[in-house]
């Protein structure tokens, strides 16, 4: 590069480095996003495709058969969401916050096998763990009655009441890493002259998590919640490995992310439609943009940032 | 730090431990089981499944149904294609991209920097129906291809992100004597800069190469064909028509456990000080 004029050259070098990522980016990822927005308006009509306006939305939301599935499906995320947000995190602050403790011995063992399940992937998750409830293996009621409990056992997952928090519990069994990751780091980036001098001033112990660390890793906790969010109304992999397409029994456990699979792709006698799951996949965009959007503007903004 | 008062020290670690090995055992068990009663005799998995193998029930009947009737082989070696590749281009790509954004400064420089992250709030998933149309016409469905240009695509976003807060850090006086001493722009990235961030790009590495290879959704829609199998669809497909063999179930299950284990225990400490390092950023 040789600055022969005492204008600004070209600087052709950024455009060469950015190029790439964003051309990839694009062309695979936002330019499909906004065609499966834009296909959810259109419906195959005579091999052509036709605009129809917000049809396949008022098909989705009011015709009964289409709607009760839908609400069906988003009613189970919502449940899962909870679980995720009532059991998960509190299990993952508990464990890093125990973990935090820089005397502790034998950190990096329990760090290391607490993670080892999120490193596996939804298909051995989802399997395992329904033969370990199966009722012919009986792993579970046997494990139930060395504990004396064996009249709570149940085929969990083949009853329609039980199956999806079953399923949440094991997506919460498979996750909990994460947040314990993210907040014991949070954790550990408090500086060590704050916990002194709460030390100083006799704060120790439960009340120093609660009066000191808490607040400061409220933001890491915002960051968990809101990824939570994303993951579980996106979430697909693991009711399909465990339940099927048909995310059963008699699609207790069906969530947006099978409902889309179901109606996009077809399964056993249902036709695929392609316009259809663009309308359902357009609906979990909104959901998962309106999920950000609170966070970003509801919660971040609110949340006290301490420099240290 | 300073000495904290002795009193119930001791109880307090003794409860952290009770707590973490509990946790600890109903993180492990399940895998456990899995792996344990792979390598037992069909009878001896139902009438004691907690009890590990002896002599008489130890049995590789399961792995050796999985090795005649599933193709795991070659599932395995479309995993580690698909995963290698995707993460060769997120890595470059997402360091051009990273480099380019926190070094110069041009017009329009953080709007590109938001709309390369809005990706990692915005799953590629929902984008799936136009993708398929875009493979279907680009002649790439059931090609690994097409697997590998989704996940670059869906491992860009964060890859840019973090790798661009490390960027910044690199010293400008180190850059700026490479500029007086005569190298080009791509020189000083590719032999100062990217070295320097080789910490960073490991993090990266370990956040992108997970999701790709546990992933089930993509290679169901774009690759289900038998060549183009990955790891994961394959034994979701094999679990599925062999549900009754026991033994193959579990093998097929151990098998596939038992790789990613092992790379999970020989890359724990820089995947967990990955996790930290970059949760702190």
């Amino acid at each position: 590069m040789t600055v022969s004029s005492p204008r600004m050259p070209v600087r052709w070098h950024i455009g060469v480095f950015l190029a790439p990522a964003v051309l990839v980016y694009t062309a695979i990822m936002v330019l499909p996003l906004f065609g499966t927005l834009q296909l959810s308006f259109f419906r195959v009509v005579d091999g052509r495709d036709v605009f129809v306006g917000l049809d396949n939305f008022r098909t989705l939301l009011g015709d009964p058969r289409w709607s009760a599935s839908f609400w069906n499906a988003l009613g189970n995320n919502f449940w899962f969401f909870l679980i995720h947000m009532a059991v998960q995190n509190p299990i993952g602050i508990l464990l890093a916050a125990l973990l935090s403790n820089p005397r502790l011995r034998m950190r990096a063992f329990y760090r290391t096998a607490i993670f080892v399940p999120t490193i596996l992937s939804f298909v051995i998750v989802g399997f395992g763990w329904k033969l370990i409830l199966s009722p012919i293996w009986g792993v579970a009621p046997s494990i139930l009655d060395a504990v004396g409990l064996k009249s709570l056992f149940a085929p969990w997952l083949g009853k329609e009441e039980y199956a999806l928090t079953t399923l949440g519990l094991i997506s919460v069994w498979q996750f909990v890493g994460i947040p314990m990751m993210l907040i014991y780091a949070a954790l550990l980036s408090i500086p060590d002259e704050i916990l002194e001098a709460a030390e100083c001033d006799g704060i120790t112990g439960m009340s120093q998590f609660w009066k000191i660390k808490l607040p400061l890793i409220l933001p890491s906790i915002g960051i968990i919640s809101i990824l939570t969010f994303v993951g579980n109304f996106n979430a697909f992999d693991l009711i399909y490995a465990a339940q099927g397409a048909l995310a059963g029994p008699n699609y207790a456990t069906d969530i947006l992310g099978t409902f889309l699979y179901r109606t996009f792709f077809g399964f056993q006698l249902q036709i695929g439609d392609p316009n259809m799951g663009s309308a359902i996949a357009s609906i979990m965009f909104l959901i998962i943009l309106m999920g950000v959007c609170i966070y970003l503007f509801g919660i971040q903004t609110r949340l006290r940032r301490y420099q240290f | 730090m300073t000495p904290r008062p002795a009193t119930n020290s001791f109880g307090r670690a003794l409860a952290s431990h009770a707590i973490l090995i509990a946790y600890t055992v109903i993180a492990l068990f399940p895998v456990l089981v899995i792996v344990v009663n792979s390598f037992k005799q069909r009878n001896a998995i139902f009438r004691s499944p907690l009890s590990l193998p002896n002599s008489e029930t130890f049995s590789l009947v399961g792995y050796e149904t999985v090795m005649a009737q599933g193709d795991f082989l070659h599932y395995f070696q479309n995993s580690l294609v698909v995963t290698v590749a995707s993460l060769f281009f997120v890595l470059l790509f997402g360091a051009m991209a990273a480099f380019a954004l926190s070094e110069y400064r041009f017009r329009g420089n953080s709007l590109m920097g938001l709309y390369l992250a809005l990706g990692i709030m915005i799953p590629i998933r929902l984008g799936t129906v136009a993708i398929l149309q875009l493979m279907v016409a680009g002649g790439l469905v059931n090609t690994l291809t097409a697997l590998i240009l989704v996940y670059t695509a869906q491992g860009l976003p964060l890859a840019v992100f973090i790798l661009s807060e490390f960027m910044k850090q690199v010293s400008d006086d180190l850059k700026n004597a490479g500029r007086i001493d005569g190298l080009s722009e791509y020189t000083i990235f590719f032999r100062l800069v990217l070295p320097l961030v080789r910490p960073a790009m490991a993090t990266v590495a370990v956040f992108t190469m997970i999701p790709i290879w546990n992933d089930l959704w993509f290679p169901l829609i774009l690759a289900p064909a038998e060549e183009t199998k990955t790891v994961t669809l394959g034994a979701q497909v094999f679990i599925g028509q062999f549900v009754t063999n026991w033994n193959a179930v579990l093998s097929a299950l151990s098998l596939a456990i038992l790789p990613v284990l092992v790379l999970y225990i020989i890359f724990s400490r820089q995947l967990i000080a990955g996790i930290t390092a970059g949760a702190v950023k």
